[in-house]
């Protein structure tokens, strides 16, 4: 049996990228992801690897686009206001096709904002993470040992795409301590003939670059990348469900909230609601497929979020008009209570059509 | 009589830089230094945004092209990831001395063991002759149509001097393009930058005084003339930094 550590989120997000191979991390410190760095710190070094402390959130991703450039497994992590500042950066990366992995220990914003946890930055990581069209892969972790897992894949699937990804934390699941088993499997770093090593004399120098001046060039590079995105969405798609198969009301949250709307489903089952929860595990690409799949089933929906309403907007893509979509949400920091969601499972199945078949 | 050649350190594409622009001379001191101190197969440019982005098809080696201002960063994360490489950044001065100041300085301060080729022409070339951080005072541009008013625009800025006071720079030199003697100074300025990363010893840059005739609304030969007489007076030529005997730690 694997041994089993009690670790906080942001602790477990470094030891995992560390047993993912990842030798390189650049950083700013920002609450509440501060804990990832301070691991690195003192962690990185044991393994011949390089912790950095940057000047700022821009030069740390850009270090990142450096060490990448050269075949490297590397991370940076910040949180909210930090992210906005390496959009730029980030765009670079995803139009360079480096592979790498961010974190979003998200706060509550906009601004500074405040240090209590939030999902705010929902539209910032699935829709616009920088200029131009690319995108993320965006994976959500739910708690401590689903962290180690994703981030995992999140270095293996990034080396295989060449897209980067991100992982879409909150304060509370940064900062919860839970029971963590790493898993036995060695990373799966992929095949890297693009990278700058050194031309040694034995080829053409490799060239990384994101300036096309020619529109059709430039439209052909980014074609070529949306079909990557094609592939990521057709085979990289994650999300749990508990309790649909029989649901009314599906509620639909991720990542912290995603727990607490467990809590009030069950509360709900106990009140003879028939209640279940669907939980996107990656927010990019969004499981609209299996989600889209329980309107067979579901009279309605209740999304709940930390914001006021982002990922409700992918949910009434999915569900695109067929049943109604409610929507909870608290922001500032502020988490829903269980008796909150409740309540809005309650209306949100009274509001249900009745007469339909079941 | 002597034959002149390509040096192995560049490629054969043709140059996109203007008639009478020193980019192309500087390109060429680096290809040379490169080849003679037989690094080039395992260098890494980082190349920035302004004139020289497309430095990227000119030099004989693996290169990587950088955000506006962020190439000391880049080339950080190189170097860390490939410490036995040699990397060097080419940077003009709006990149290097206006929106990458802080990646500049932080560079230079935590003694990054790579070498800056800072180009300081005075103007923002690539957008079309607009103000930058080193355009003189009184300096006409595209946005100080009546000159380079300090009052309202401040002072240029003098990187050399400025990254000779951090612990971290091991070399720090100001050489310029606009005569012979001048240039055979800085193709060793450049080569000694080289050394003190193969060495080991810390940060080099190496700022060459550079000509814009096209957006300075010169002829090559006036503009030559210019940076004799204008901007070497106030960007003193020398060495202001050399601590590539004892290094930087």
């Amino acid at each position: 049996m694997p041994q089993k550590f009690l670790m906080k989120g942001n602790e477990a997000i470094a030891e995992a990228a560390i047993r993912a191979g990842c030798r390189f991390f650049f950083g700013y410190p920002i609450t509440p992801q501060t804990e990832v760095a301070a691991y690195m710190a003192k962690r990185m070094p044991e393994v011949n690897g390089v912790y950095l402390q940057a000047e700022s959130e821009v030069a740390a991703i850009n270090m990142v686009l450096g060490a990448a450039s050269t075949g490297a497994r590397v991370m940076t992590s910040s949180s909210s206001p930090g992210i906005s500042l390496k959009s730029e950066g980030i765009s670079y990366i995803a139009a360079s096709d480096l592979p790498c992995v961010i974190i979003n220990v998200q706060r509550a914003g906009p601004g500074l904002g405040g240090i209590q946890p939030s999902q705010a930055d929902y539209f910032q990581a699935t829709r616009g993470l920088g200029h131009g069209d690319f995108h993320l892969m965006v994976f959500a972790p739910a708690g401590v040992q689903e962290i180690t897992d994703l981030v995992a894949q999140a270095f293996d699937l990034s080396d295989r795409y060449r897209v980067p990804a991100l992982i879409l934390a909150d304060g509370m699941i940064g900062q919860m301590m839970e029971p963590v088993a790493f898993s036995e499997q060695s990373p799966h770093p992929a095949e890297k003939p693009w990278a700058l090593t050194g031309h040694r004399n034995q080829r053409r120098p490799n060239i990384i670059n994101t300036l096309h001046l020619s529109p059709d060039k430039l439209e052909q590079t980014v074609i070529e990348r949306f079909a990557r995105y094609d592939s990521i969405c057709a085979n990289e798609t994650l999300c749990e469900q508990m309790l649909t198969d029989d649901a009314d009301v599906v509620v639909v949250a991720y990542g912290a909230a995603s727990r607490i709307a467990k809590a009030a489903v069950r509360a709900a089952r106990e009140k003879g609601i028939r209640a279940g929860l669907f939980r996107p595990i990656t927010l990019w690409p969004y499981p609209s497929a299996a989600l889209a799949a329980l309107c067979e089933t579901t009279k309605a929906f209740l999304c709940v979020e930390m914001s006021m309403g982002q990922m409700v907007e992918d949910v009434r893509l999915a569900v695109n008009g067929r049943r109604p979509v409610e929507f909870y949400g608290r922001t500032g920091g502020n988490v829903p209570h269980p008796n909150d969601i409740l309540q809005a499972i309650e209306s949100a199945a009274q509001m249900a059509p009745q007469n339909e078949r079941r | 009589m002597p034959e002149f050649h390509r040096t192995n350190g560049l490629t054969e594409v043709a140059t996109h830089y203007c008639p009478g622009c020193t980019h192309g001379v500087i390109h060429r001191l680096i290809g040379e230094v490169l080849t003679e101190l037989d690094v080039l197969s395992n260098t890494i440019g980082v190349v920035p945004v302004g004139c020289a982005v497309m430095a990227y098809d000119y030099f004989n080696c693996d290169c990587v092209q950088a955000p506006h201002g962020r190439a000391p960063a880049v080339a950080t994360g190189v170097k860390r990831a490939l410490p036995d490489a040699t990397v060097f950044t080419y940077q003009g001065d709006g990149d290097l001395a206006a929106i990458g100041t802080a990646e500049t300085v932080h560079a230079a301060t935590r003694g990054e063991n790579i070498t800056v080729i800072f180009v300081n022409n005075a103007i923002y070339g690539m957008t079309g002759g607009q103000m930058a951080p080193t355009t003189l005072p009184g300096q006409v541009t595209q946005t100080t149509p009546e000159g380079r008013d300090v009052h309202r625009a401040g002072f240029p800025v003098r990187m050399s001097e400025m990254l000779a006071t951090l612990d971290g720079a091991a070399y720090i030199e100001r050489v310029s393009m606009d005569s012979v003697p001048h240039i055979r100074t800085a193709k060793k300025a450049i080569r000694k930058a080289f050394e003190t990363q193969l060495a080991g010893k810390g940060f080099s840059m190496v700022e060459v005084l550079s000509t814009c005739p096209t957006n300075w609304g010169m002829s090559p030969v006036d503009a030559l003339e210019w940076v004799k007489e204008k901007m070497i007076p106030y960007y003193p030529l020398g060495v202001y930094k050399d601590r590539t005997k004892e290094g930087v730690f």
